[in-house]
């Protein structure tokens, strides 16, 4: 088995992935995957996709070079992918674009998600409301408190949000919660899943409408500066950003593809969310890959500053990439995180979502160490309005 | 024959249908699980599924959900319950016990070890939500080493053709989700579940269990019409959640004894 040419039929990247749901879910599931073999031949269809992305979204999304924040790391020079200047303000519009053309496609009126920091939720809302869609969107109660503003951009765009305040009440409860209500209606509703994993078909299908971003970026670079990276660097939850941007240079041997996890406060403490760096494999959510879970078994609180970041485990392509070698994962602490924040949006006037400043810090991590001519491109993922009630809060400013 | 074969067998030869409750190991606190189990037989349980405390337990309702909530307080994993079962089979050596639960902890022990040490503590059966026949072989492998029955769940939206699969992997018995949705929603159609059963069992061959929103005796008589086996989940669990301790043993057994009056009234 090849990279870049997985999952197998039955949804799997070497021993990850795969379909690990409650019978009732099974049909919906083989539903969807028939349904998307068809769309992705469909031209009809993808002409749609394509251009909804140019026209709503506004891509092709630039890539700009930080020189600088690269002049005062004093090594590689830094570029970013700006998916923060998308519609709605990250990658996440990309799939739910794709996922409610599906839904669309499938009769179905009513659309549901889960989201941890509130951007993919805002996404599935706008789509929503795009394609006159009924919109439910099930978000932890800890996240709700979180990212207040998104939830009344969720309610400004006509979306009911749901808090819930099962388990640890961020994004794994609220991916929960959006199971059970997918598994009662089953029939009438559409789950939009908002990151690379879950149960077969959605990690290849989110990778594939996430991989405009990798594409663009392999047309973008030689124009810009004549060749392509040294390394590609991408914050890694769920993954959907990073396979995005990973997945059209895996064909790449030259580039090296950096995945960056949340530290929290430190690997060594415990109180991270990085399966990857510190995490066994297991099924959680429908699929295999690596968690954050105990000797039982049980799945473990997760730690990050950065609430899009705050999930137990990965996408099951992510742990094949690892497993293989074609991807290195390392992890941010929340603190070199803030840093790195701070440091865009003074040396570039640019504010990071905190889940991007993870692989920004990466960067300016590596950066020094390299020569003036390397080059490292960085998904700067989303933008960072979201997270200034955070920020603020851990400067100890109210607002 | 397996303990679950013979008591479907048994049970056929006197023409009754089985009673089958569920309840999460270690809810409403571990002292009480064996007792509860043994209330439970003497109340008219046939079969007894036993919940296997998850932290995700994304197929299940809130009521199920807080059990296993209730039972993590304590600290209940998978190592736990099967020292309740082996506990349990101290005293009972003929009631079948089936665990139900989700694919991570088994996966966490690993599948030989866990069918191993199942085998040891005298578990009849293990039906894991999460895992659809697809993705089974190395768990029924290892159960089939000992003997362990693996049962799987058939819902209203399973195709015909999948039932034959889900046939070919199956022993025991098979598990007939009668609605959409979690366990304990509302909303049960009789007569669409008693359609569906016949079918099932032709092409099944083995018996079938019906669960999932039984929450009184006049849907269980309902049920035992047809079914081979009645599944009660998440209203013993209310009975057990509701009850004050020193009262919850007394609670139970005389709710499981009126279901079992109105399934054996023909």
């Amino acid at each position: 088995m090849k990279v870049g040419e997985l999952p197998d039929e039955h949804g799997h990247f070497g021993p990850y992935g795969g379909i690990f749901v409650a019978e009732t879910l099974i049909a919906a599931l083989d539903a969807l995957r028939c349904e998307y073999e068809l769309a992705r031949k469909d031209t009809a269809f993808m002409a749609e996709f394509r251009y909804e992305l140019k026209h709503y979204v506004g891509r092709p999304s630039p890539i700009y070079h930080a020189k600088r924040w690269s002049e005062h790391l004093g090594g590689a020079q830094i570029y970013l992918k700006r998916e923060d200047l998308n519609h709605t303000g990250a990658h996440k519009i990309n799939n739910t674009i794709g996922q409610a053309l599906l839904a669309r496609r499938m009769g179905k009126k009513r659309v549901i998600a889960e989201t941890g920091a509130g951007q993919h939720g805002v996404a599935s809302a706008t789509v929503a409301a795009r394609y006159g869609m009924e919109c439910v969107v099930y978000m932890g109660a800890e996240d709700v408190k979180r990212q207040s503003p998104n939830v009344y951009r969720m309610k400004l765009l006509g979306a009911t949000v749901v808090p819930v305040s099962s388990g640890s009440k961020t994004l794994k409860d609220a991916l929960n919660e959006a199971m059970r209500d997918w598994v009662t209606n089953v029939e009438s509703t559409f789950y939009i899943l908002g990151t690379a994993a879950g149960p077969h078909p959605y990690p290849m299908l989110v990778r594939d409408f996430q991989s405009v971003i990798g594409e663009e970026c392999l047309v973008q670079m030689p124009e810009m500066m004549g060749r392509q990276p040294d390394a590609v660097i991408a914050c890694v939850g769920g993954g959907s950003n990073a396979i995005g941007i990973f997945y059209p240079y895996i064909g790449h041997p030259g580039v090296r593809l950096i995945g960056v996890e949340a530290g929290g406060d430190g690997i060594e403490t415990g109180r991270h969310a990085a399966p990857l760096s510190a995490g066994t494999p297991g099924v959680l959510h429908g699929f295999r890959s690596y968690l954050m879970q105990d000797e039982n078994g049980q799945i473990i609180e997760t730690h990050s500053i950065s609430a899009g970041l705050d999930y137990p485990g990965v996408g099951p392509e992510h742990a094949w990439l690892k497993d293989s070698g074609r991807a290195e994962y390392v992890a941010i602490s929340d603190d070199e995180a803030m840093q790195a924040f701070h440091d865009l949006c003074r040396f570039e006037g640019i504010i990071p979502a905190l889940e991007s400043s993870h692989a920004l810090a990466h960067a300016a991590k590596m950066a020094p160490g390299m020569d003036k001519d390397q080059v490292l491109l960085v998904n700067l993922s989303g933008r960072g309005d979201k997270d200034i009630n955070t920020v603020a809060q851990i400067s100890g400013i109210v607002l | 024959m397996s303990r679950i074969g013979n008591t479907f067998r048994a049970l056929k030869a006197q023409e009754k249908t089985a009673l089958i409750p569920f309840i999460t190991a270690g809810d409403p606190d571990p002292e009480l699980t064996v007792p509860i189990l043994h209330a439970l037989v003497a109340a008219g349980a046939d079969i007894i599924e036993m919940g296997v405390p998850f932290s995700d337990p994304m197929a299940d309702g809130p009521t199920i959900q807080r059990a296993s909530e209730r039972a993590l307080h304590y600290g209940v994993g998978l190592k736990d319950v099967l020292a309740m079962v082996a506990e349990f089979r101290g005293t009972n050596t003929t009631t079948p016990i089936v665990l139900m639960g989700y694919a991570n902890p088994i996966e966490r022990m690993g599948y030989a070890a866990f069918a191993a040490q199942a085998a040891a503590a005298g578990v009849d059966g293990v039906l894991t939500v999460d895992i659809p026949p697809e993705e089974c072989i190395g768990l029924a492998d290892a159960l089939a080493a000992y003997s362990i029955d693996m049962i799987f769940l058939l819902s209203p939206t399973t195709p015909a053709s999948r039932i034959k699969l889900v046939a070919q992997r199956a022993s025991g018995f098979v598990y007939y989700v009668s609605l959409k949705g979690v366990t304990g929603s509302a909303n049960l159609d009789l007569d669409e579940v008693a359609s569906h059963i016949p079918v099932i069992r032709e092409r099944c061959g083995m018996p079938v269990g019906v669960g999932f929103g039984i929450r009184d005796a006049a849907t269980a008589h309902s049920i035992a019409q047809f079914a081979d086996a009645v599944v009660i989940g998440s209203r013993i669990v209310q009975e057990i959640e509701s009850s004050p301790r020193e009262q919850l043993v007394d609670n139970l057994s005389r709710f499981v004894r009126s279901i079992r009056v109105a399934m054996d009234t023909k």
